[in-house]
């Protein structure tokens, strides 16, 4: 049976078209959400996409993670739901507290827009288990507000329990420990900053490496 | 006199997050001849007008959204007190 991925579209998000269309270069179905909707229906996954939701107001993802929809995200991804939050989904899910720690002003200011190089670093999660460990993938990253940070005496527990998924080859915003995305204990939630999405055409895109994170919960039996 | 009740939060980031706006901010200053300026940070104020008086139980609403909505506990401390100002 396809994999169907809801993609939730909340006031300000840009990147939810790009997200489907590399959904269904994965091989899943890609099912669009609205952010008043208040039930996820019967989507096996959720994709958080990117862009400005909200214009940022506040703080990066925090108006969209008390929207009616993420409640059932909540819900979901507790029970054990694959939930990926790209860029201001990443934003959202540590908002919400399905993630631990904050993203936050690049420590240059600016906004950066190009690929980057990561290694992947957790192949075991529901978005990365097509990838072999330590594998170099070129992924667009494209914020203002990209930096990671944890209270220090939580970071070692990210790094114990193997929890970071990708880290920057060069860090381009300040994350602590060149982090570019992390997961929960369980594997199921991973927010991501860089955009994998964007790297799943050789047309259009920065080459097709992000499509292992499309195969991975394609292949997910949920 | 009218009086006008506030509730007013104010958010500011920890003091050991990186707070690259006012670092910004206190080089502009220096460079602009302000030597002796050596730290700024940037926060935010809310003002949050209500109807009615201003109880405990309501300032202990507000605080429940100043510390989950307002404010991010991994990056930000909140201030929380009620304005009765004298109005205009």
């Amino acid at each position: 049976m396809t994999t169907r991925v809801g993609i939730i579209t909340f006031p300000g998000t840009l990147d939810d078209r790009d997200a489907a269309t590399a959904v269904a270069l994965g091989g899943a179905e890609a099912v669009p959400v609205w952010h008043k909707d208040t039930n996820l229906n019967d989507v096996d996954a959720v994709i958080l996409p990117g862009g400005f939701s909200y214009g940022d107001y506040l703080r990066a993802g925090a108006l969209a993670s008390v929207s009616p929809i993420m409640k059932a995200v909540i819900d979901k991804a507790n029970e054990g739901m694959p939930v990926l939050g790209i860029c201001n989904g990443f934003q959202m899910l540590c908002e919400t507290g399905l993630l631990p720690g904050a993203l936050t002003r690049n420590k240059e200011l600016h906004f950066i827009c190009r690929p980057e190089l990561i290694t992947i670093t957790n192949t075991k999660t529901a978005w990365t288990n097509f990838f072999q460990p330590g594998a170099e993938l070129v992924i667009p990253i494209k914020n203002g507000e990209g930096c990671y940070q944890i209270a220090p005496e939580s970071l070692p527990e990210l790094e114990d329990k193997g929890l970071i998924v990708a880290r920057y080859n060069n860090n381009p915003n300040g994350s602590v420990n060149d982090i570019a995305a992390i997961s929960n204990e369980a594997g199921n939630v991973v927010g991501i900053m860089p955009h994998p999405e964007h790297a799943v055409d050789g047309l259009v895109g920065a080459g097709v490496d992000g499509l292992g994170f499309f195969w991975s919960i394609a292949g997910v039996t949920v | 006199m009218h009086l006008v009740e506030k509730i007013i939060v104010e958010v500011m980031p920890k003091p050991e997050i990186l707070d690259p706006q006012g670092r910004a901010i206190q080089g502009v200053f220096n460079r602009a001849g302000h030597a002796s300026v050596n730290n700024v940070r940037q926060g935010k104020r809310f003002e949050i007008s209500v109807d009615g008086p201003i109880t405990d139980a309501l300032l202990d609403e507000i605080e429940e959204l100043a510390a989950t909505v307002l404010s991010n506990p991994v990056i930000e401390t909140y201030a929380i007190y009620a304005d009765e100002g004298d109005g205009e």
